[in-house]
């Protein structure tokens, strides 16, 4: 008889049972402080499921890895950080979305289903982060991925996001079919799916036909780097990115990354790191692509969620170079990375979010357009400054945590010697620095009312439905007395102060990382010893 | 035992759906052609399963036919939302945003 140790995967069950109890009251409550409690609902959701972590933290410290349901899920240190800053995210992202339903009026008939729709997804992304078989990996991935294609068609008036949602979920499907595919024939080569008995297989070299194997592997492969969105597979993500709501886009680029990887980390580096030689290559080449097409390609946007779409690219290639390492501390290294990515990611995202509930209402096409960020530090000069920080660490400056992230990732491949892995990075780390200059320059450097960028002329707009290409600049003048007074309005509703709050705890965490990085990367190196 | 048959027949239904995920202008045919190739993933996980003689490879099936079912029940309701505001479903005309 196996046991069912339900105690081992409570941090799922908080999710998930809080995803199925908001549900519940909400249809329940008709009062109006029915958004106020399902939001609070959430954000202890999230803390409840950290807090489960950190409880579960300790017993596997001591008592070593809990396997339960047949082998088939296991909590160990490596499932508790992925699922720990899964929720974490969670919690940030339910403190910041009142600021956006306090302002979106559509989506106030559906905040319930909006709060469901991440708790279950962050519950698939802890199904992922603890599966111990490539069935559960699926499931994981699925129940992650489908609730993040709702999110991102979730604003059904406008023509952008349901195309975000449409391209989200045909590409999404067609990446699980290669991920299945990939999956049954390392099924097929090893007559197992369970990751233990595939990397025992591979050792003793017992397994059925190699041909399977590394076809398996490649597939495999290619559906996850889909989900990950790394280069060749990454087309997706700048229109998916921009056409999505701009705080569920903090939450896809954060959450449903990390946990995208954490599978990659996983596979590769548990059940398939005795053929490493085989999916190394891959890697290799993906990664250098992933760092230099993202950072390439960012430099030439104009609008800022597709600037950090594609910084969220290169970022993906970074986290890749230490998956490429193959070592406990290449993957303790991509960890670690992973959660200085996760916030920064999260938190860059809210700051667009929160930018855009500044100047809406007004005959913008573009909220996001790079020319709207123009002396955003004498506008919002908090703002300003907290995505100043951000951008600083995406940039790998030094008293920052982005700094750390990628030092820690190429002295992981260094002493894997990938020599020209960690040059390319290194290299490509200068070049990338240009895509956060240009915005703190557009912030901090160039005054509202002048066009000095992009040869932009001064021309009214009426239509509201262009893209960003053939979208002409707003008139700044007006834009920011419109800004100004939308943003008093906003500021009105005292929407905004949690939202400026986590924002705040998201730069503080940035700099503390940057100059005291000790305790979140021992968590990270015992998350990568977890490994098989 | 011979598994060469199906993993075969297997490989030519995969083809055709990413084919038809590729090519199709109907967002409903690339749905059909996602499922075909969910279902040539389980004729592939049934015959592994038969090769190696273990249940693995059935339950699996069963897994992939129910988020199967899922996955289009999400994917027709995007379908129809594209539908009530563009009056048709060719995907290759859903391009306002590029670059």
């Amino acid at each position: 008889m196996t046991t069912l140790n339900w105690g081992s995967i409570s941090s799922m069950l908080v999710l998930f049972g809080t995803a199925i109890l908001v549900v519940t009251v909400a249809s329940l409550i008709k009062s109006s402080k029915k958004d106020l409690l399902v939001q609070v609902m959430t954000a202890l959701g999230g803390l409840g499921g950290l807090a489960a972590v950190i409880i579960y933290w300790h017993r596997v410290s001591s008592d070593g890895a809990k396997l339960s349901f047949a082998d088939t899920v296991r909590i160990d240190h490596l499932a508790l950080f992925i699922i720990g800053v899964i929720s974490s995210i969670v919690f940030l992202s339910a403190l910041t979305l009142k600021s956006f339903f306090a302002r979106e009026k559509l989506f106030r008939a559906v905040t319930t289903e909006i709060y469901v729709l991440i708790l279950l997804s962050a519950t698939g992304g802890a199904i992922m982060a603890s599966a111990n078989d490539l069935i559960v990996l699926f499931m994981g991935l699925e129940v992650l991925s489908l609730a993040a294609y709702i999110l991102a068609a979730s604003n059904i008036r406008k023509a952008q996001s349901q195309e975000s949602g449409m391209k989200y979920f045909v590409i999404g499907a067609f990446a699980s079919g290669f991920f299945l595919y990939g999956i049954a024939l390392i099924y097929g080569a090893t007559g197992s799916t369970k990751l233990a008995q595939i990397s025992q297989k591979l050792v003793s070299g017992a397994f059925v036909d190699d041909g399977f194997l590394l076809g398996g592997i490649a597939l495999f492969l290619v559906g996850l780097l889909f989900k990950v969105s790394a280069v060749p597979f990454h087309v997706w993500t700048p229109d998916v990115y921009e056409g999505a709501p701009s705080p569920f886009v903090a939450f896809m680029s954060s959450a449903v990354k990390v946990a995208g990887f954490v599978a990659l980390i996983r596979v590769l580096g548990g059940a398939l790191i005795e053929s490493a030689a085989d999916w190394q290559p891959i890697i290799y080449a993906v990664s250098i692509a992933s760092m230099a097409v993202g950072t390439l390609a960012a430099l030439v946007q104009t609008n800022v969620k597709r600037i950090l779409a594609y910084s969220s690219i290169a970022h993906a290639g970074y986290i890749l170079i230490g998956i490429q390492a193959a070592t406990k501390d290449g993957f303790a290294a991509s960890l670690w990375y992973l959660a200085i990515y996760a916030m920064l990611a999260f938190a860059s995202f809210s700051i667009v979010a929160a930018r855009e509930g500044a100047i809406s209402g007004n005959s913008i096409n573009d909220p996001n357009h790079i020319d709207n960020y123009r002396g955003l530090a004498s506008k919002q000069p908090f703002l300003a400054v907290i995505f100043a920080i951000l951008l600083l660490a995406q940039a790998g400056v030094p008293p920052t945590s982005g700094f750390y992230a990628k030092f820690s990732v190429i002295s992981a491949v260094v002493d894997a010697r990938s020599y020209p892995l960690a040059i390319v990075a290194m290299i490509i780390a200068v070049a990338a620095a240009f895509i956060y200059i240009r915005l703190l320059i557009v912030m901090f450097f160039t005054p509202a009312d002048s066009s000095l960028l992009g040869g932009a002329t001064m021309s009214k707009t009426a239509f509201s439905k262009t893209t960003s290409k053939t979208m002409s600049p707003i008139t700044q003048l007006d834009a920011s007395e419109n800004s100004d007074a939308t943003f008093d309005k906003w500021k009105k509703l005292g929407a905004n102060k949690l939202n400026l709050a986590v924002l705040t705890l998201a730069a503080a965490f940035t700099i503390a990382m940057g100059v005291y990085p000790a305790p979140l990367l021992e968590l990270a190196q015992s998350a990568a010893q977890s490994l098989v | 035992m011979t598994v060469t048959q199906f993993v075969i027949a297997s490989a030519v239904l995969f083809s055709i759906g990413v084919y038809g995920v590729l090519v199709r202008r109907s967002a409903v045919m690339v749905l059909m052609s996602v499922e075909l190739i969910l279902n040539s993933v389980n004729i592939n996980l049934v015959a592994f399963g038969a090769l190696h003689d273990n249940i693995a490879g059935e339950v699996f099936a069963l897994f992939v036919i129910t988020v199967a079912a899922a996955e289009v029940g999400v994917g027709l309701a995007l379908v129809l939302l594209i539908f009530r505001n563009r009056k048709n479903i060719n995907i290759h005309e859903v391009d306002l945003m590029k670059g």
